[in-house]
């Protein structure tokens, strides 16, 4: 027979139950605690996320007083992300971001100069021209092409040599790029197409291929990914995810086409409200060390920002670096929101899908 | 019994309460004096608003206007849990969940410091509803009439100075009904406790109580013993409500006189009013009688229905000098044997003019 | 009445049960004002705003009707939404005419077969059709060269996620259908086909109604499908996404978030309108309609519902296959690896804790203030205005799909001058967005729950003078158990699986899985994708297997009553 509860142990009984309640709430909201007071470092960046525990793994060990937080998304993300928080960054170091995106930022202010301990040893190329430097280059990244050769012995697609064979009539429908509004990797393609071809070419260039996209992307690993399974053989990407994705067994070749390759530079640069300066510049100082270039920032990547460390990459021919283009950074940073504006208006509004 | 001395000094007085839901006037005015250990029934039809004072007294439902006296104390304002009443609802609202024997201690926790004195006044409690032996089980193991008594005794359980019960027998069927009216009065006569029953059933309310508050639209019509609310009806509602009744249209045609198309009839309680009122005369079955020839108010009628109602037999009766009018008259089984009462016969009956109920025509 | 002017009116003095109860409403009122009332406030004034905040009237309006890359997006949205719920009705309505109206065996595996995809998180039809049916797809052929990346493959998914809506609803209103209308009809001389246009489509007319009301609302306002499937395209509430989370435009998220409202308004107010009908329909003497034995049609409503059930299980069948498969369609090895998300684009074992932990949260607060709420709402007297306040606040969430509630958040917390901005990105704004979120149907069982209970248990208790916490305690809880329990779990799975709303509102530290489902897809990396939407399942299956066993074990504990 349940035996009603006498009233004196109302008391104790609320003490538990409002323990039990605030465990339940510093649970909830996360509250700091437990271990020792690290600091914590919020990171923005655009690297792709299989890579990031190892970035982390490495500082931490080296510095372990200092916790990282990634922040990650695609480089478009990213970017329109700071951009909303400009009157109130909330990120301590942005890192890992497209230098066209970072160099739009550090235009309106957002960044704080420093120069990390060893910044001479990388080549000139891979930096902010001002001393001390706003953005610092980490390494670059540059467009490829994923071709499924099964699908295409299937169907007949010949191999793609350039961009301009992207256009023929063959491959309707076997296309996929990244959308540059959402994807770095997206607007390396569309600003070097700009370079390439001249602006008014350029847009006629990518009338003609949008002809022949499946459909766009939201972020620049998935045309080689589609690529991989044969879903649409042709994937426009970039030579990271093409090296790794051919290495992972994928039946694809990794085409480079000969009017040479779009590229961007992943870079860093410390925000300039951060409250956590001195972690900041350790992690800044960390990213430019030999080690790290020639290890961490090696995988799959050919080009790195410090001159003799660069390894071959299986997939990527040994003169790759002869292959990119003279990219005009400041160009594509100051035209970033006009050029994507303009994609939007032609690309973004056919939305059927073509087949 | 209670009615009498005790009266002079009320121990719930109800003065002026009115109630109103928005626009619509649920007590209109009531004034009441209950004394100490009386059984007082409120009767009427449903929405009369019995309920609503009833729950004004248990402080549930407040009332908007007036004011409610408890053994001397206003209690107008306070909320149930400051006041002194037990309540037992139609539903019985037992907790389903928990036994008998916590049913009827649930009020107790607070009360009884031990848990021994807790467990024996549930013990008595249950005695008292003679349900000694279903403590432990639960409400829905129990038969309607058990579970109103375990209704019944949780409500007494903290010896409240007013029993309040809100139709509490209407959900059970005919015979146990009838078991626990029996029930009911002696054990309230048994603890003396003040009690006030909200019913809508005239049977109920004349067996139980020691006086009958009639209510009708928010306002009461009439109040007294059972005796004086059926035998001296004090409006058309309530001799209506009350039993069955003739209600005749009629005349007054002289002092004491009233007429009914060509019957004429002497009407005692007449003396004073002006010729040519119209009034409505009003007799109950039973005090139709068959007449000798000499009788007063004795007139022939002609048996038009019979309906046999086992010890009794009920006749639609039309009399030959008021053709378009027919009365309802009631005979004992030997009576009507005697009489030799006839479908299409014809019968000589009186109207005793001690028994006729006048109220103006409305 | 002049008599009641005369007296002087009675203020009732209050109890201190009063007064705690007065504290409480207040209390669930003003959470109900801030995480409903005033995000949505924010949201609404936000679409009529520049970006300076300042006020531009419906400039913004104007200027998303003549972008064609976006207005185009609201007659795709209507044309899958109408699509979709013409087809998942009729469907629905055949299913549930079996269950209820037929004695074909395994009628109660049938219903819950059709309540699998609840369990799902959308985006799982979105992958599993992929695998399907896409370029490289299992089955592409029955496509007959048609793509399933766009309409079709939009159409089919929804299709999936929205039926057991549709057949929960149309179960109901075939059940209450009055069984002595159909014996009526047959003394008549009624044949079949003539009973069920004169008897069944009539009953259950509000109830078709509403099921399309319903699925249109969850269609028009489903992110998940047309993110994985939709190719390029466009639809509103992938356009919210873009705006807001793509470009932080949030004056143009707030526009597309406002027109999302208006088909979930109308079928708000029309299935208001339905329950009002449907339940005068049944009568207090109705007699319920038992099906007679027909081996023709037995067997013909037993053939569709499996198929339809059929269908609903390879769905489940081929996303847990692709989940193992090394390198779809090349190296058909099965392996583990793609259950490693810490490898992975966008996910990591850690999303899914995070869920798990998220989606307790919500079940055990959201229950808590549900409950409570819908106790004071119920069983109060007094304060009628603050109660009708509440009452209504607790409907709102029904009308506001968790994508326009999500967004609506985001611009509430996001701004750095509301004291509350300290949520933003904590794990507390996410279990408070997927309780507000669900609320309204949590709120609702509470409300049934009690509606059940005898009236005057709180007025036999404040005779007894007892407090009201201890009845709520020791009575009205433990009675309403099973309803309680009901409600976590509806809150546990509905948390386990959201994306609309807290697609948003997520943070690098409070990542979870249903989004890391989405990011997986969106780099491509599918079958993780596939993997981490069926440890959702395989939860959400566990926790409802867990909440039967824990049900009849309470019950049997604190129940015993239910037992004659």
């Amino acid at each position: 027979m349940p035996e009603p509860m006498p009233e004196m142990n109302l008391g104790a009984r609320l003490k538990v139950l409002a323990a039990g309640a605030a465990l339940a709430l510093a649970t909830a909201f996360g509250a700091p605690g437990g271990a020792a007071a690290k600091t914590e470092l919020l990171v923005y960046t655009a690297i792709e996320a299989d890579e990031l525990p190892g970035f982390k793994a490495a500082f931490e060990k080296e510095v372990p007083d200092i916790e990282i937080k990634w922040v990650r998304d695609s480089t478009g993300i990213v970017t329109s992300k700071l951009l909303a928080e400009k009157a109130n960054p909330q990120a301590d170091i942005v890192w890992g971001l497209a230098a066209t995106s970072l160099m739009m930022l550090a235009d309106q202010g957002y960044f704080q100069a420093y120069a990390p301990k060893g910044l001479d040893k990388l080549d000139a190329g891979f930096r902010d021209k001002a001393n001390p430097p706003m953005w610092v280059g980490q390494r670059a990244w540059a467009a490829a092409i994923c071709f499924n050769t099964v699908e295409a012995a299937k169907k007949n697609l010949p191999k793609p040599e350039s961009w301009k064979d992207l256009t023929k009539a063959v491959y309707k429908g076997a296309l996929t790029m990244p959308n540059p509004n959402s994807s770095g990797t997206g607007y390396l393609d569309v600003s070097s197409w700009l370079q390439l071809f001249g602006e008014q070419e350029g847009w006629k260039y990518m009338d003609q291929l949008h002809e022949n996209m499946a459909w766009y992307t939201h972020s620049g690993s998935k045309p080689c990914r589609q690529a991989a399974a044969g879903e649409v053989p042709i994937g426009i990407a970039f030579d990271y995810r093409a090296a790794k994705t051919k290495a992972d067994g994928a039946p694809i070749d990794v085409v480079l086409p000969k009017e040479g390759l779009g590229w961007d530079m992943e870079a860093f640069a410390i925000v300039k409200t951060t409250k956590k300066l001195e972690a900041a510049r350790k992690f800044a100082d960390w990213s430019i060390t030999q080690s790290v270039m020639e290890n961490l920032y090696t995988k799959g990547y050919a080009l790195i920002a410090m001159p003799g460390v660069s390894k071959p990459v299986a997939g990527l021919p040994a003169d790759f670096s002869k292959l990119l283009i003279k990219n005009d950074f400041a160009w594509a940073a100051k035209n970033r929101d006009r050029i994507l504006d303009e994609w939007r208006k032609r690309y973004d509004a056919k939305s059927e899908p073509k087949s | 019994m209670a009615h009498g001395a005790d009266r002079k000094k009320p121990y719930l007085r109800i003065e002026g309460v009115n109630k109103s839901f928005g626009s619509f006037h649920a007590l209109k005015n009531v004034t009441l004096d209950i004394a100490e250990r009386e059984f007082v029934c409120f009767l009427g039809p449903s929405g009369c608003g019995k309920t609503t004072l009833l729950r004004a007294i248990a402080g549930l439902d407040i009332q908007t206007t007036g004011r409610i006296f408890q053994a001397g104390r206003d209690v107008s304002a306070l909320p149930p849990s400051a006041r002194d009443v037990g309540i037992v609802f139609q539903s019985y609202a037992l907790f389903p969940n928990l036994s008998v024997i916590d049913n009827v201690g649930y009020g107790l926790a607070r009360r009884s410091t031990t848990r021994e004195s807790r467990r024996g006044r549930v013990a008595e409690l249950l005695a008292l509803v003679n349900l000694g032996e279903h403590g432990a089980k639960y409400p829905a193991q129990l038969s309607g009439g058990q579970q109103q008594r375990v209704a019944l005794a949780r409500a007494l359980a903290t010896s409240p100075g007013l029993l309040l019960l809100d139709e509490p027998l209407s959900a059970l069927d005919a015979k146990v009904r009838q078991y626990l009216r029996g029930e009911l009065r002696a054990l309230q006569r048994k603890l003396g406790v003040t009690t006030v029953m909200v019913t809508h059933d005239q049977e109920e309310a004349l067996t139980m109580a020691d006086r009958i508050v009639v209510m009708n639209a928010g306002a009461i019509e009439q109040v007294g013993t059972p005796a004086e609310i059926y035998g001296t009806p004090s409006t058309a509602f309530v001799a209506d409500f009350i039993g069955a009744m003739n209600f005749l249209p009629a005349s007054v045609s002289g002092a004491g006189r009233a007429r009914i198309e060509g019957l004429e009839l002497h009407v005692p309680a007449l003396n004073g009013t002006v010729m040519g009122t119209e009034i409505t005369l009003c007799c109950r079955p039973e005090d139709i009688v068959p007449a000798d020839d000499g009788a007063a108010n004795a007139f022939d009628t002609k048996i038009s229905a019979i309906e046999f109602l086992g010890p009794n037999l009920r006749a639609t009766l039309v009399p030959k000098d008021a053709a378009s009018r027919s009365l309802t008259a009631e005979f004992s089984a030997t009576q009507s044997r005697r009489i030799g009462i006839a479908l299409g016969g014809t019968l000589r009956v009186a109207m005793p003019g001690d028994r006729l109920h006048v109220f103006a025509r409305r | 009445m002049t008599a009641i002017a005369a007296g002087e009116r009675v203020r009732p003095r209050a109890s201190r049960d009063h007064w705690a109860m007065a504290a409480a409403l207040v209390l669930i009122a003003a959470l109900l004002v801030i995480f409903v009332a005033l995000p949505l406030y924010t949201l609404l004034s936000k679409s009529f705003e520049n970006a300076d905040g300042g006020f531009v009237g419906l400039a913004n309006f104007s200027k998303f009707l003549t972008t064609p890359a976006l207005s185009i997006s609201i007659s795709n949205s209507l044309q899958i939404a109408l699509a979709a719920s013409f087809i998942t009705t009729s469907l629905a309505f055949v299913y549930a005419y079996a269950i209820t109206r037929s004695q074909m065996p395994l009628r109660a595996l049938f219903k819950g077969l059709a309540l699998l995809p609840l369990l799902a998180p959308s985006l799982l039809p979105g992958i599993s059709l992929v695998y399907l049916f896409g370029n490289k797809g299992l089955v592409k052929e029955w496509l007959m060269g048609e793509s399933i990346y766009g309409p079709i493959g939009i159409v089919m998914g929804e299709v999936f996620y929205t039926f057991p809506h549709a057949v929960m609803i149309l179960v109901t209103a075939l059940s209450i259908t009055d069984g002595r209308l159909y014996e009526a009809a047959e003394v008549l001389g009624a044949g079949t086909v003539r009973k069920f246009f004169t008897v069944t489509v009539p009953a259950v007319r509000y109830g078709l109604v509403s099921a399309f009301f319903v699925v249109f609302t969850l269609v028009v306002t489903d992110f998940g499908i047309p993110k994985v499937i939709g190719g390029n395209y466009n639809v509103l509430a992938t356009d919210v996404y873009k705006q807001v989370v793509g470009r932080n435009d949030f004056q143009m998220g707030a526009v597309v978030g406002m027109i999302l409202l208006l088909p979930a308004l109308l079928a708000f107010a029309v299935d208001r309108l339905v329950q009002r009908k449907q339940v005068a329909l049944l009568s207090a003497r109705a007699v319920p309609y038992i099906a007679k034995k027909s081996p023709g049609f037995d067997f013909a409503v037993l053939a569709f519902c499996a198929v339809v059930s059929l269908a609903i299980l390879s769905m489940f069948a081929m996303a847990a296959c692709a989940s193992f498969v090394k390198l779809w369609p090349y190296n058909l090895e099965l392996v583990w690896k793609h259950y490693d998300f810490d490898l992975t684009d966008g996910g990591s074992w850690t999303s899914f804790w995070n869920s798990i932990e998220m989606s307790a949260l919500t079940a055990i607060f959201g229950t808590a203030v549900v409950f409570a709420g819908a106790y004071l709402v119920e069983k109060q007297t007094g304060f009628k205005k603050l109660r009708g306040v509440v009452q209504f606040l607790c409907m709102i969430p029904m009308a506001v799909p968790g994508l326009v509630l999500g967004v609506a958040y985001i611009f509430f917390f996001v701004d750095q001058a509301n004291p509350l901005h300290v949520l933003y990105h904590s794990m507390a704004i996410l279990v408070i967005n997927t309780v507000a979120h669900f609320y309204t149907v949590a709120h609702l069982t509470a409300v049934t729950a009690l509606k059940q209970m005898d009236g005057e248990f709180e007025a036999v208790s404040a005779s007894l003078q007892v407090p009201v916490w201890r009845t709520f305690r020791r009575v009205t809880v433990p009675v309403a158990m099973p309803a309680i329990l009901d409600i976590s779990l509806y809150l546990f799975v509905s948390a386990m699986t959201t994306v609309s709303a807290v697609v948003f509102l997520y943070s690098p530290n409070t990542t979870l899985a249903s989004v890391a489902v989405l990011n997986m897809d969106d780099a491509g990396d599918v079958a993780p994708a596939a993997a981490m939407a069926m440890m959702i399942v395989y939860t959400c299956i566990a926790v409802r297997l867990a909440h039967a066993v824990l049900s009849r074990a309470v019950l049997a504990r604190t129940q015993a009553w239910r037992r004659r």
